[in-house]
């Protein structure tokens, strides 16, 4: 138990450098300081996991592969983890990714038929991805803000008391943002009036 | 050690007061904005940059822009108050820019408040509110109801209703003023002085003195400050919130949930520091169980109990978690306790890190509360910055230190032999107890495992006595509890009300009765692991034992609200669902027993039921129940037990009538029933043999491998 550190495997040196070049440099120093400063490192296995995604969008199989060598931890077990909880995604997502909420205030309010709207407009069932990658459809469960139900969340945005009339001038807003050059973000006057 | 911890927090107390009187002079108007996720969703941003914009306009620098966490009102959000120092306070509902600037212009700088009619029918703010304190609790006087006794006084002197007004509070947990004999408490705002009355005497002079001629009257004062005195100074006017009682959320939508200083400045970590210096975590322990604290998460097992087996546990090492992995649909007020005042949760796993003797301590929080999680972030590293975590904590010699884990969006993690699992960096999937976490935890040491609510109600309890909690509540639950009130009830949010409040009141009295007139049917509580309460039930007091004998159950603390277009079935096969997706799928009476419950539920509402269906459900859902191994599959039935007890004819008109009563259910036209109808789908008890439909992972993928089983392989080789 008290030995001192051997590598994990005679060829540690290439294992290593190739899974380094998989990950985001952020990941890779996530995974040394949790190793320096953790007493039981692998259990930041979900840590790790959300930071990769938060850069990503998504965990690849190449990079579960890479966080599984570095962190020490069998590759079985992190395609287990990232395939049980529901945050985790393995397919690459649209742009836009669009969550109906589908708490139970949502629910007694009409979110089912809201959501029937949304995958109508889009042509696309839950948890699928729309052939131009812009959208992507998923079910979420409850955000806390069952006051504003139904809601719909896209990306990081909130829209309250939604109903399915609604939804196509909903969608169409993320589409004309992609259709005008993507400015409006960074450059958006914020001291302005 | 007593004098050493109190001056240690002394010191730190001036210099967070210093910096308190150097940004807020007395004369100094406060401008409170809500900064919640819901409050931000709906809108907030918006009102409190208008707000900036209209300051720094008019050059103004005696205005300062607060922002605090939620009220709870989140039908009305954003929500803004006004406080201009002697002048009743002013809360605004649904503000956007527009009204932001309306606000600054008509109130902060002509000193006119103005009120809406769309606020509902508030009258104008009189001169003065009288709020009386009506729990059930306090002895009231002998014949009369004070506040009737106030009401007919203040009538008979003539006192217009634009001078004073009567307002009936729940409770304001006052009760510890208490002497024998009989009496009741009124706060007077916006003078916000509390007096006791003991007798009709005592109300003539009340009135004389300070209704009519603007006196405080000393001798009836009451000294200490109750703890919901702010709350009342604020939001006293809205009868949303006036009829609530607030301990766990004494400090949302109050005080600025990123500033330590306003935490400390209402007795913040006062707590930490008399149970630092007392420095007996027995006696601690012993004040809990007095106090009738019951876990909060749902079971509502006495939390003194864990802490005693968590104390008790011999180990190097031990840990304490805050379960903030509030995964019911519906339920959100952990969420709003992390985000509107994350200080007092934070001290609370402090004592209860203390009191069992743990070196660490943890966050388990979902990832889908980013403003949650910033927070308590924040309030870490802030507390370690002032000493109030890491290495000897004020000077104590107890060192304790906090850190924060994301779940991942898997709701059977809030079990905690699960969250244990998820913390640990596997899969969340519960294992058999006994072993209990406070003898065999994290990483196999002893551990325990409190919510979110629990550990905020923990300083109140210490800084306020075991007797004045467990006075707020029934016998066998003290204190209070919240609930999340959704669905069509006409004022949603977030309420907090003494245990044994009835559903009555609750859905009537606070939320303000139905939407869109329509009748109640039923009342849904404990989201997926909870049941329905009908309509004829409503004078139900709550509390963990009458609803589990309901069929409901406490749960988190999700509320909604059903009214007659809702269908029972369909609510039943929402749960089921929701239920089927999230079950781990270690055992099999969960596993498959909420597949084969969802098919049935599914031929219900699509009017392909059969009546076997009926017979084979209930009998599937009380196997599932008691063959389970966790709390997710044991409770996983309640949602179709309790309608198929209280509603039973809803299940009977779709399978007879193919026809569902509220008109909810997509009801298909029929297709070929025969093979189903006619056949008994459970021929032998027990579960059906399944007809794979990979469910449980095809096995023909080696490298895979069974990772179900890891998990339990690792667990105790530690």
């Amino acid at each position: 138990m008290t030995k001192k550190k051997k590598s994990p495997t005679d060829n540690w040196k290439q294992v290593r450098k190739r899974a380094v070049a998989v990950l985001p440099k952020e990941v890779v120093k996530l995974i040394g300081d949790v190793q320096k400063s953790d007493t039981r490192p692998r259990s930041r296995l979900i840590t790790v996991l959300h930071r990769l995604q938060a850069i990503e969008g998504h965990l690849g199989p190449e990079e579960l592969q890479a966080v599984a060598l570095l962190l020490g931890v069998p590759a079985a077990k992190v395609t287990g983890v990232a395939t049980f909880y529901h945050f985790f995604r393995t397919v690459p997502r649209g742009r836009f990714m669009v969550s109906v909420c589908m708490g139970t205030a949502c629910y007694v309010r009409g979110a089912e038929e809201v959501r029937g709207r949304v995958a109508e407009e889009l042509g696309i069932a839950d948890g699928q991805t729309t052939s131009d990658g812009l959208f992507s459809l998923q079910d979420t469960r409850c955000v806390g803000t069952c006051g504003l139900a139904p809601v719909v969340m896209v990306n990081d945005d909130v829209h309250g008391n939604v109903t399915p009339s609604q939804v196509p001038a909903i969608l169409e807003l993320y589409r004309a943002r992609v259709a005008t050059p993507d400015r409006a973000a960074p450059d958006r006057p914020s001291a302005s009036a | 050690m007593r004098d050493r911890v109190r001056a240690s927090f002394d010191s730190l107390f001036q210099t967070l007061e210093a910096r308190l009187e150097e940004r807020d002079e007395p004369h100094h108007i406060r401008v409170q904005v809500g900064s919640a996720t819901c409050e931000n969703a709906a809108g907030s941003d918006a009102a409190r940059e208008a707000f900036e914009r209209s300051i720094e306009a008019s050059g103004r620098t005696d205005v300062r822009v607060v922002q605090t966490g939620c009220t709870g009102r989140c039908g009305r959000e954003p929500i803004v108050g006004v406080m201009v120092p002697g002048e009743m306070p002013v809360q605004y509902e649904e503000v956007d820019g527009e009204k932001a600037h309306r606000i600054f212009v008509e109130h902060i700088q002509k000193g006119r408040p103005f009120v809406e009619p769309a606020d509902g029918p508030r009258e104008a703010a009189p001169r003065y509110d009288i709020i009386f304190c009506r729990s059930a609790q306090c002895d009231h006087m002998r014949d009369h109801d004070v506040g009737q006794l106030i009401r007919e006084r203040l009538a008979a002197r003539g006192v217009q209703q634009h001078r004073a007004r009567v307002v009936d509070a729940n409770c304001f947990g006052l009760c510890r003023h208490e002497t024998p004999g009989p009496s009741g408490h009124v706060l007077i705002r916006p003078v916000n002085v509390v007096y006791k009355i003991r007798s009709e005497e005592d109300v003539d002079e009340l009135i004389d003195r300070q209704i009519g001629r603007d006196e405080i009257v000393e001798h009836l004062k009451v000294e200490q400050a109750p703890l919901s005195e702010r709350f009342f100074q604020l939001y006293g006017g809205a009868s949303f919130l006036y009829r609530q009682s607030r301990i766990a959320l004494r400090n949302s939508g109050l005080i600025d949930p990123e500033d330590l200083a306003e935490y400390v400045h209402f007795n913040g970590f006062e707590a930490l520091v008399n149970v630092l210096s007392e420095d007996d975590p027995h006696a601690l322990i012993e004040l809990i169980g007095r106090s009738n604290l019951r876990g909060r998460g749902g079971a509502g097992y006495p939390t003194f109990q864990k802490w005693r087996f968590g104390r008790d546990s011999l180990s190097d090492e031990k840990f304490v978690i805050c379960n903030a992995d509030e995964g019911d649909p519906g339920a959100f007020m952990d969420r709003s306790m992390l985000e509107g005042d994350p200080y007092s949760v934070l001290e609370g796993l402090v004592i209860a890190g203390y009191a069992i003797g743990a070196s660490r301590g943890f966050f388990y929080i979902r990832a889908e509360y980013p403003l949650a999680i910033s927070r308590i972030e924040k309030a870490i590293e802030v507390c370690r910055e002032y000493g109030l975590l890491g290495k000897n904590i004020l000077d104590s010699g107890f060192d304790f230190d906090v850190e924060v884990r994301l779940g991942a969006g898997a709701f059977v993690c809030g079990e905690e032999t699960a969250l244990i699992a998820s913390i640990e960096g596997h899969r969340g999937q519960p294992r058999v107890r006994p072993p209990y976490p406070t003898d065999v935890g994290l990483w196999g040491k002893p551990t325990v495992i409190n919510n979110v609510e629990t550990l905020a109600n923990v300083p109140a309890i210490v800084l306020y006595g075991a007797d004045w909690f467990s006075r707020v509540g029934t016998k066998r639950s003290g204190g209070t509890k919240v609930f999340a009130l959704s669905g069509k009830v006409r004022d949603t949010g977030l309420v907090e009300v003494p245990m044994g409040t009835s559903l009555r009141e609750i859905v009537f009295g606070i939320g303000g009765g139905l939407a869109r007139s329509r009748d109640l049917k039923a009342i849904q509580t404990g989201g997926p692991a909870g049941g329905c309460i009908p309509a004829s039930k409503i004078d139900t007091p709550v509390d963990f034992d009458t609803l589990s004998a309901e069929g409901a159950m406490m749960g988190s603390g999700g509320m909604i609200v059903m009214d007659e277009d809702d269908c029972m079935v369909g609510i039943a096969r929402f749960f089921m669902a929701f239920s089927q997706d999230e079950s781990c799928g270690k055992c099999t009476p969960c596993r498959e027993g909420t597949t084969r419950m969802l098919e049935i539920l599914d031929r219900l509402v699509e009017g392909r039921g059969a009546p076997i269906d009926l017979v084979n459900l209930e009998r599937l859902a009380k196997l599932v129940g008691k063959a389970s191994l966790c709390g997710l599959g044991r409770a996983a039935p309640n949602p179709v037990l309790s309608t198929l007890h209280h509603f039973g004819h809803e299940y009977e008109a779709h399978v007879k009538d193919k026809a569902c009563p509220a008109g909810r259910c997509p009801m298909k036209p029929v297709r070929a029933p025969a093979p189903l109808a006619e056949e008994p789908i459970l021929e032998a008890p027990g579960l059906l043999p399944s007809r794979d439909d990979g469910d449980g992972g095809p096995p023909e993928k080696p490298d895979v491998g069974p990772d179900g089983r890891q998990p339990r392989e690792e667990a105790p080789s530690r």
